[in-house]
């Protein structure tokens, strides 16, 4: 390991009184992608947006333990939670970008966050374009919705989005999952490319996608993180029953 | 008769009920429209909209008073209800469940209900009697306070609308949660929100009941906010009552304008309408 961007230290999460996550414990790489993979409701994803709080907004969500970023608990007072939410980008399933133009999706951040005008804007938007191997197909159509594009490339766009804040650790819950093949492709090709730059982690349920791009594999089962290894460890010779039989497909 | 056949039959039947209901709901609209045509076009010379009414006996004239009168009137109601609408909406669309916005949604929908003669009679109350005189303001108050509860309900939907996961978007690339209800979830509802206002106004434009004991009228040219002032919805009720047939035509004309000024009003909400769903780029 390179050494670590996110921790998590005996990390519980509720949604009002149902329990979802029990005493997690993690460690996330940096430069590295960790997948998390699991069967629906194990979880996962409400790990994944513990990390930059999007559960905040949920009422009657409570954790108990941490979440380090860097060294710091994210759910500290003293975290700013926009701030955060800057060092920590984040792509959801479902691509999201804004009804407005492919330029203004990405400038979005970088324009209110740091206040970046003119050339500066203009060198961010296609540095985060080419990041997400997006500048080639729309760098003739920056002004136009981005709502015309495919959805691969709009899924793209929403990485250059997240890309624009520099960020040092990117989540991305189930992003290929409606895409075609040949998108999703595009999509994990970027995001190997990606994690010479920056932490990655994946939630998804594609078990060969998590074979193919992660460096460390997650397993998590009914709120517990049943193991967590070195993916081709964890595919090849699983410590866990569990895991065994879920990525042999007896269950999930 | 087959199955099939009578299948088919009924649904022939079916369809042409409600072809026939569907031509019976525009007929009313159609048929006012020629009426007023038929009755008012006559009159409606570039003097109506130029010159002021004049006395009886006295041939031509006009309503610009009234016109006049009717446009700033709209205005204070717009000023007053737009900015309380679109906030009650906005704040009852972040906050659905709260206590508080359960209790503003109903008592919103208790005022979109109530009869625009009782909002008149509290207006005189509280705005006219007080001061010893009728108004612009006190009229244009009374048209204000029946558009909040509508801007309020049409900008809560439209907001609905947004969908969350643009919400989500904004909130994860670190915005501000103000900020992301400014620039984000406003922004994306607000040609849907522009139509609302614009049915709201074209609905107060008419209303008559709201200004008897407020605006209360005029013959003369007034645009001054405290004094009465001419509306067209008053002027053609007091044209269209009196005993003149000079002055009945001129309430043809006036109501002919009222309808024209509503019909563009609703031109420009369905035109905001077809910008949200057509292209979103700026």
């Amino acid at each position: 390991m390179i050494g670590s961007a996110v921790a998590a230290r005996d990390f519980s999460f509720w949604y009002g009184k149902k329990q979802a996550l029990h005493g997690v414990n993690i460690t996330v790489s940096s430069r590295s992608i960790t997948a998390l993979i699991g069967p629906s409701g194990c979880g996962k994803s409400t790990f994944l947006r513990s990390i930059n709080r999007m559960n905040d907004t949920i009422p009657g969500a409570r954790h108990e333990g941490s979440v380090l970023l860097g060294g710091k608990d994210v759910y500290a007072p003293d975290m700013d939670v926009v701030h955060l939410r800057h060092r920590v980008g984040m792509v959801f399933q479902r691509w999201n970008p804004f009804p407005k133009s492919i330029y203004d999706n990405v400038a979005y951040g970088p324009r209110i966050n740091v206040g970046l005008r003119g050339r500066e804007l203009d060198d961010v938007v296609e540095r985060s374009l080419r990041r997400a191997a997006l500048w080639d197909e729309v760098k003739d159509r920056l002004r136009q919705s981005a709502l015309g594009l495919s959805g691969g490339q709009q899924q793209r766009l929403c990485i250059a989005r997240a890309l624009a804040n520099q960020p040092e650790v990117l989540l991305l819950d189930e992003p290929a999952s409606a895409l075609d093949p040949g998108a999703t492709q595009k999509i994990e090709e970027l995001l190997v490319e990606l994690k010479s730059e920056l932490a990655i982690v994946i939630v998804t349920h594609n078990l060969q996608q998590a074979g193919r791009v992660s460096d460390y594999t997650a397993f998590f089962y009914l709120g517990r993180l049943v193991e967590c290894d070195a993916t081709g460890q964890l595919f090849t010779a699983p410590r866990e029953q569990q895991t065994e039989a879920y990525i042999t497909g007896r269950f999930g | 008769m087959s199955a099939l056949r009578r299948r088919k039959a009924g649904n022939v039947f079916m369809l042409g009920l409600t072809y026939v209901a569907a031509v019976l709901a525009t007929l009313p609209l159609l048929f006012i429209l020629f009426h007023l045509l038929q009755k008012g076009a006559s009159t409606l010379t570039p003097d109506f909209f130029t010159n002021m009414p004049r006395p009886v006996g006295e041939a031509g004239g006009g309503m610009s008073n009234a016109i006049v009168g009717t446009l700033i009137l709209i205005a204070i109601a717009a000023a007053i209800g737009l900015p309380v609408g679109i906030g009650a909406g906005l704040y009852l669309a972040e906050k659905r469940g709260g206590a508080l916005a359960m209790t503003v949604r109903y008592l919103s929908d208790v005022l979109n209900g109530l009869p625009s003669i009782v909002l008149g009679i509290f207006a005189w109350q509280f705005l006219v009697r007080p001061f010893g005189n009728f108004s612009a303001l006190a009229g244009g108050i009374a048209l204000g306070a029946m558009m909040i509860p509508l801007v309020t309900r049409t900008t809560e939907e439209m907001i609905r609308l947004v969908p969350n996961s643009l919400r989500e978007a904004a909130l994860a690339l670190g915005y501000p949660r103000w900020r992301t209800s400014m620039s984000v979830i406003l922004r994306t509802a607000l040609p849907g929100i522009v139509t609302g206002a614009l049915v709201a106004v074209a609905r107060i434009a008419g209303e008559t009941a709201p200004l008897l004991f407020t605006a209360f009228g005029n013959q003369f040219w007034s645009t001054t906010l405290d004094e009465p002032i001419a509306a067209l919805p008053l002027q053609i009720f007091a044209y269209a009552i009196s005993p003149y047939d000079e002055w009945h035509k001129q309430a043809w004309a006036g109501a002919l304008v009222l309808i024209v000024i509503v019909l563009i009003i609703s031109l420009a909400a369905r035109h905001a309408t077809r910008a949200r769903f057509g292209s979103a780029a700026d």
